[in-house]
């Protein structure tokens, strides 16, 4: 598994917060690369496993997912939908501004 | 009068049947004991006015004779489980203010069986971490204190993520209390608590309205005192539910009638890739004593191997943090708990989530980002998913040779708040005997042996095959019986 890895830099975390949306301030960013540095290596270990042919396991439930007519069962409560929205106009969710 | 928060839920439901007491009068002792307990800090939010009302509503069915399976039992409820117009907060600031409109399905099942709720229970943010020590509303702290009276005033941690769970029942504040386990979070703090801790196999307990970390894993269970009380609690909690997708269709067997006592024959399993290295001396007694009690009631030990049991860990936390990026997507600020202001909507989806996770959330926020990454998935994601195939396999092979398998619970007895958080892998080694089974899906019971030399209380692990829970908590009455009655802990005196 030596392919496709690595070494995160200070700006690689930028990337990674950006994708998951969340605010990393600059003088952080060293630290928590650092951080996530030691965690990867740490499962580099799993390097050593032979997997040759062996199905990666998304779910120990050995079940195929159960299918239910196609009715609606749920919903018709919006006041209960919107109930906890920090900022919400009649039945809708108030976001700011996204197209200019 | 016997002290009221002293019985355990047997006992307790048994004082009502025979009208010793009112569930009031239970629930009045209890509501005393978390004012008490306040400064073990293991509520979030306290309901004493729900408990009462329940409790009334629990004397009129004894009085009627359609008492519940559970009527009248004060129970702590984790906060990771929606209860109805009731505060909930995964112990996360994210969620600040959040009262869902509906109940969970493990709650609503307590409820129908009469179950009384004293609170929501202080925990891990979001689950994540082994010492309650994440949370955004602090600290919880272990009932316990080690007996050196040097170190009286350690604080020690009660362990994690159901830590308020683990230290209520254990302090006797609660008389049970649900937990959840995605990596050892029932079992650890059961281990630290000196209590019973019980983690169903995957799908026994329906997920639905249980605040998600790793969706493939995340499992709720009974926290109790005795073995007993955990069959009763888990025939209350377990069912299909149509509303989660992984519930399992099967019928639920009857768990207190699994307490014979009988185990002459059975095969037990004894791991040699458990005696991990440095493990302290202390641990590896109490196994080989737990060994022993179960040979004396005639059961057979039977060395297996688990090869792979030392990737376990470096696999959960590739796939935790993984399904955790994607579960915690939802916390965007827009439909519910925290908003934090920014000048476009990406600016507040980054302002809201980067204040209102804390550190532990965020790097298996990020964790778990890089390795679903483009370029990244197979490397890291796809193959620890591999490796988890290879676990699960090493168990399906010792289950021809054994029928349940007895392991340390945990590799140490509660540590001080402070201690292992120089580095996260530290944190992690925590669960490295509870992880294994758990990206197995196999059920696993956390069952009090005694206490270590420290003081300080120490669990035995039983695991069993898929759905075996009956088999589990046969062995685990045995234990317990073996291991005689436990000494309260330091709080409580």
């Amino acid at each position: 598994m030596s392919q496709d890895k690595a070494t995160l830099d200070a700006k690689t975390v930028a990337k990674i917060a950006h994708l998951a949306r969340i605010k990393v301030p600059e003088e952080e960013q060293a630290h928590l690369a650092d951080e996530l540095n030691k965690l990867l290596g740490w499962v580099e270990q799993l390097g050593e496993v032979d997997t040759d042919g062996v199905e990666p396991m998304t779910s120990v439930a050995a079940q195929t997912l159960r299918r239910r007519p196609d009715q609606v069962t749920d919903g018709g409560y919006p006041d209960a939908v919107v109930l906890n929205a920090t900022d919400a106009a009649e039945h809708f969710f108030s976001v700011p501004k996204v197209v200019e | 009068m016997t002290n009221l928060t002293h019985l355990s839920m047997s006992e307790a439901l048994d004082g009502l049947k025979k009208k010793e007491f009112t569930a009031v009068e239970l629930t009045e002792a209890y509501v005393k004991a978390v004012e008490a307990a306040r400064p073990l800090n293991a509520f979030i939010t306290e309901t004493p006015e729900i408990a009462l009302d329940q409790a009334k509503a629990s004397d009129a069915r004894y009085a009627a004779g359609t008492n519940g399976p559970m009527d009248g039992m004060p129970l702590g409820i984790k906060d990771l489980f929606c209860t109805k117009g009731v505060l909930t907060t995964a112990a996360s600031h994210i969620l600040d203010g959040f009262k869902p409109a509906y109940e969970s399905t493990i709650t609503a099942n307590l409820f129908r069986d009469g179950a009384v709720m004293l609170g929501k229970l202080n925990l891990d943010e979001f689950a994540m971490g082994s010492a309650n020590i994440t949370s955004y509303y602090g600290p919880v702290l272990n009932p316990w204190t080690g007996k050196d009276p040097a170190a009286a005033d350690r604080k020690l941690v009660p362990g994690g993520s159901s830590g308020g769970s683990a230290a209520s029942v254990s302090g006797r504040f609660a008389i049970a209390a649900t937990g959840t386990d995605t990596g050892g979070s029932i079992r650890q703090p059961a281990s630290f608590t000196g209590i019973v801790g019980l983690k169903p196999t995957y799908g026994r307990c329906s997920r639905w309205g249980t605040i998600a970390f790793a969706s493939s894993l995340d499992q709720a269970g009974p926290m109790t005192r005795t073995v007993r009380d955990a069959a009763i609690m888990l025939q209350s909690m377990a069912g299909f539910d149509p509303k989660d997708s992984t519930s399992v269709d099967m019928p639920v067997p009857d768990f207190q009638a699994a307490l014979t006592g009988d185990i002459r024959g059975l095969r037990v399993g004894i791991p040699k890739e458990y005696r991990v290295e440095g493990m302290p001396a202390e641990i590896e007694r109490v196994w080989q004593q737990g060994i022993e009690w179960l040979k004396a009631a005639g059961a057979v030990p039977v060395e297996i191997s688990l090869p792979h049991t030392k990737y376990a860990l470096a696999t959960y936390y590739v796939v935790a943090p993984a399904e955790c990026s994607s579960n915690l997507a939802r916390y965007d600020g827009v439909r519910f708990g925290l908003r934090v202001e920014g000048k476009d909507l990406k600016e507040m989806y980054e302002n809201t989530r980067g204040e209102g996770f804390g550190k532990e959330v965020r790097r298996r926020i990020m964790i778990g980002t890089y390795v679903l990454s483009a370029g990244y998935y197979d490397a890291y994601y796809l193959k620890a998913q591999k490796v988890r195939a290879r676990i699960a396999e090493d168990f399906a092979k010792a289950y021809e040779q054994c029928d349940v398998i007895l392991t340390p619970t945990a590799p140490s007895t509660a540590f001080a708040i402070g201690e292992k958080q120089d580095d996260p892998i530290s944190m992690y080694l925590n669960d490295v005997f509870t992880v294994p089974a758990s990206l197995a899906g196999l059920p696993g019971i956390s069952v009090p042996a005694g206490l270590a030399a420290d003081g300080l209380p120490l669990g035995l692990q039983i695991l069993g095959r898929p759905f075996d829970e009956v088999t589990l908590l046969r062995v685990a009455g045995v234990m317990e019986q073996a291991a005689g009655a436990q000494p309260l802990p330091p709080f409580c005196r």
